[in-house]
């Protein structure tokens, strides 16, 4: 029986072991008049930038100590909604679009727009769109802290093998499908384009160019299976289904940017983070991206957000205000690694890689949309990549997923 | 681990305590102290969260920690559930396979490994390497492997004329793929366990038998193979939990882009998806139970098998 019982333990251990959860508290401590409070974000990359800020914050505020909490993004939110279930998060955080409805109808956040009138702190200095995207119920929870388009990256050697004139302005749907026909070399193993299934910088993107919506304003349905919507997808396909883009199943196995950045991708959509890695290939440029029936990009961006329950809400608004102001966005711009959210301070960015045209993501600002968020955005999400790659897949056509997609993110919308 | 071929051993010491019946009380109230720390840690980490995931698994769950008691409705959901069916036979082929081929390669790998030849610590240690190896980092070196374009197995397999399969993507192929990466890097720890349970095996017996004119082929079925059995029947019960609860190759080799993530995903691998992708923890929790309950069941069955193969002694 002993054996039995510790056979039978072990395996009870096993199950569990997956289930194991941790939890973090964090809480400011104030003495002699001074206050702590925790800044949580994610990115590595932007240590440096971040502890230049705050030395900055405290020659303003000395009396206000900022410890910061780095947590991977693969746990972030994770770590997050645990913590915020515990009372628990951060003072100032991190917040991005996909979520922040999410938080702020949880209530874990606070509201910001209160704040700002009382201060005289002006939303203007920010686009507009991503205003709107931290804007839940007409209360702003987040001062928005860097942004990113969409640009259309290209390959200058091999456009000018092929002799196609490099990508402008002037593009539309057709140019570039015309383009990416006379780029794509087979015996070369050269493709015109990537047509990588991908919401932001992808059909989103696509689906605002023909004139449709990804969810509708009064939040209650989603536009995927409009005329507009499934002639976007299809164009989309249609670079696949004609052979001038690697199928999903190659992009699947070798991502697009890894043969894009290797010289088997003459074109294709990419986002300003992958600015660090392209420029190492001296070949790479990026333009806006063509116009469909209009000019339109995905805009996302991340903010400053304050935790409903901080017991320092003054110094945390304090932190809030210094972080999305003039000097901190000079800051993020010189180390090269975001581009700034406050207005006019895009050209330290633009400066950081001279050689390519950055200014493509600027130009974007100005017409783009801000990714949708709804309170259960990361399901939606879900549902659009299960669903839609039988599409790309060529499995079953765009009529068919479409309809199942609608159905299943509007009952998630219902919700 | 429990070291079964000492069970004599222990019988006996058990025997001395009860002799020792008079043990003083104090003697007991440390020993309890002793095993404390462990105790707690097992009912916080373990015992615990186990019997809130089964209270969660009758509720829903909504943001930050709100939740509402829907009776068995996260069970009837599972019904009509054709992911959770379908993961249930990709789990049910993945065990399949690499239980069974796994038990019998490490068991070929552990008698071949301990015989007296030239450099057995090396060949041990390369055979144990993959055990030690993070599951990424393996997921990640046979991803590039397989790559249809560009891998190293379809390269090789050009040579010979075969034009070789999408091992990754395509959605007929694609679990057996991961089962191959799974059954070689499990080979090594189970190898381990059967040549510490081969060494306990008394040469005398050999010895014996040698003399009565056994050949190498009966030592091992009559031999061999019945003073193994107690350690194949750990084994086989750890390798077929540890197959219910595959989850890392998949996370980390099939693209959720992938039109074979479908015919791929395990059952823990669901349970993740909704557990938190999905946010839909009320109901990851009933597959948790669920999961719990099957295993429960089969490891009853093979304890009850056990009486019929397993030779104690």
């Amino acid at each position: 029986m002993r054996k039995g019982l510790i056979v039978l333990l072990s395996f009870v251990l096993g199950v569990f072991g997956l289930l194991a959860g941790c939890s973090d508290s964090s809480s400011g401590e104030s003495k002699d008049g001074e206050v702590e409070i925790s800044y949580g974000f994610w990115d590595k990359k932007q240590v440096p930038a971040i502890e230049e800020i705050i030395k900055q914050f405290n020659e303003e505020h000395p009396d206000i100590k900022v410890k910061t909490e780095l947590i991977p993004y693969g746990q972030y939110f994770q770590k997050l909604e645990t913590a915020a279930t515990g009372g628990a998060l951060p003072d100032v955080l991190w917040m991005n679009g996909p979520h922040i409805v999410q938080y702020a109808e949880g209530k874990v956040l606070l509201p910001l727009s209160d704040l700002a009138e009382k201060d005289d702190y002006s939303l203007d200095n920010y686009p507009e769109s991503l205003i709107d995207l931290y804007t839940v119920n007409d209360e702003v929870y987040g001062i928005p802290k860097d942004y990113d388009t969409t640009g259309l990256w290209y390959n200058k050697k091999i456009f000018d093998e092929a002799g196609v004139p490099y990508p402008d302005d002037t593009w539309d749907w057709d140019m570039l499908k015309e383009s990416a026909k006379k780029l794509t070399n087979k015996d070369k193993g050269v493709w015109g384009f990537a047509a990588v299934m991908g919401n932001q910088g992808g059909y989103y993107d696509l689906i605002w160019q023909n004139g449709g919506h990804v969810i509708s304003e009064d939040g209650k349905s989603v536009g995927f299976d409009q005329p507009v919507a499934i002639e976007a997808l299809k164009y989309n396909i249609s670079f696949i289904e004609e052979g001038m883009s690697p199928t999903q199943a190659q992009m699947n196995e070798t991502a697009a940017s890894d043969l894009f950045s290797s010289g088997k991708i003459a074109m294709m959509f990419d986002g300003p983070w992958m600015v660090p890695e392209y420029k190492k290939n001296p070949d790479l440029d990026v333009a806006v991206l063509p116009k469909g029936k209009q000019r339109a990009v995905s805009i996302h961006g991340l903010s400053n957000v304050i935790a409903a329950n901080t017991k320092h809400k003054e110094a945390a608004w304090e932190f809030v205000k210094f972080l999305g102001s003039k000097e901190a966005a000079e800051v993020f711009a010189e180390t090269g690694t975001v581009i700034p959210a406050f207005n006019g301070t895009q050209d330290a960015w633009l400066n950081s890689v001279p050689e390519l045209n950055l200014q493509a993501y600027i130009d974007g600002a100005e017409y783009s949309n801000p990714l949708p968020s709804v309170k259960n955005t990361g399901a939606i999400w879900q549902h659009e990549t299960d669903i839609l790659k039988k599409a790309w897949a060529g499995e079953e056509s765009v009529e068919k997923v479409v309809k199942e997609l609608a159905d299943k993110a509007n009952k998630e919308l219902e919700e | 681990m429990e070291p079964l071929p000492l069970q004599v051993e222990t019988k006996r010491k058990l025997h001395v305590l009860s002799y020792a019946s008079t043990k003083k009380r104090s003697d007991y109230l440390w020993a309890y102290i002793m095993i404390a720390p462990t105790m707690i840690g097992l009912f916080v980490f373990y015992l615990w969260p186990m019997l809130q995931t089964f209270y969660f698994s009758f509720t829903e769950w909504g943001a930050f920690g709100t939740y509402e008691w829907i009776g068995l409705k996260n069970y009837t959901r599972m019904l009509s559930d054709v992911n959770l069916l379908q993961s249930f036979k990709n789990t049910g082929i993945y065990i399949l396979f690499t239980v069974p081929l796994g038990i019998f390669l490490s068991i070929l790998v552990a008698v071949l490994l301990n015989q007296k030849i030239k450099g057995t610590t090396i060949y041990r240690t390369l055979y144990f390497l993959p055990v030690i190896t993070m599951p990424a980092a393996i997921a990640m070196v046979w991803k590039w492997l397989y790559n249809s374009d560009f891998g190293l197995l379809n390269y090789l397999l050009s040579f010979i004329g075969i034009e070789g399969p999408q091992w990754l993507t395509n959605p007929n192929i694609a679990l057996y793929s991961i089962i191959a990466v799974a059954i070689w890097s499990g080979i090594g720890y189970n190898m381990v366990i059967f040549l510490s349970g081969l060494q306990g095996i008394p040469k005398t017996y050999y010895e014996a038998a040698e003399m009565d004119g056994a050949g190498p082929v009966t030592m091992f079925f009559k031999i061999t193979l019945p003073l193994l059995s107690p350690v194949i029947f750990f084994v086989s019960i750890m390798s077929l939990i540890g197959a219910f609860q595959f989850f890392d190759l998949i996370f980390m080799m099939i693209s959720k882009s992938s039109t074979a993530l479908e015919n791929t995903q395990s059952i823990v691998y669901l349970f993740y998806q909704h557990a938190f992708v999905l946010n839909d923890k009320g109901y990851a929790a009933a597959i948790a139970v669920l999961l719990l309950v099957v295993i429960l069941i089969i490891t009853v069955i093979q304890m009850a098998l056990q009486k019929k193969w397993v030779h104690y002694d």
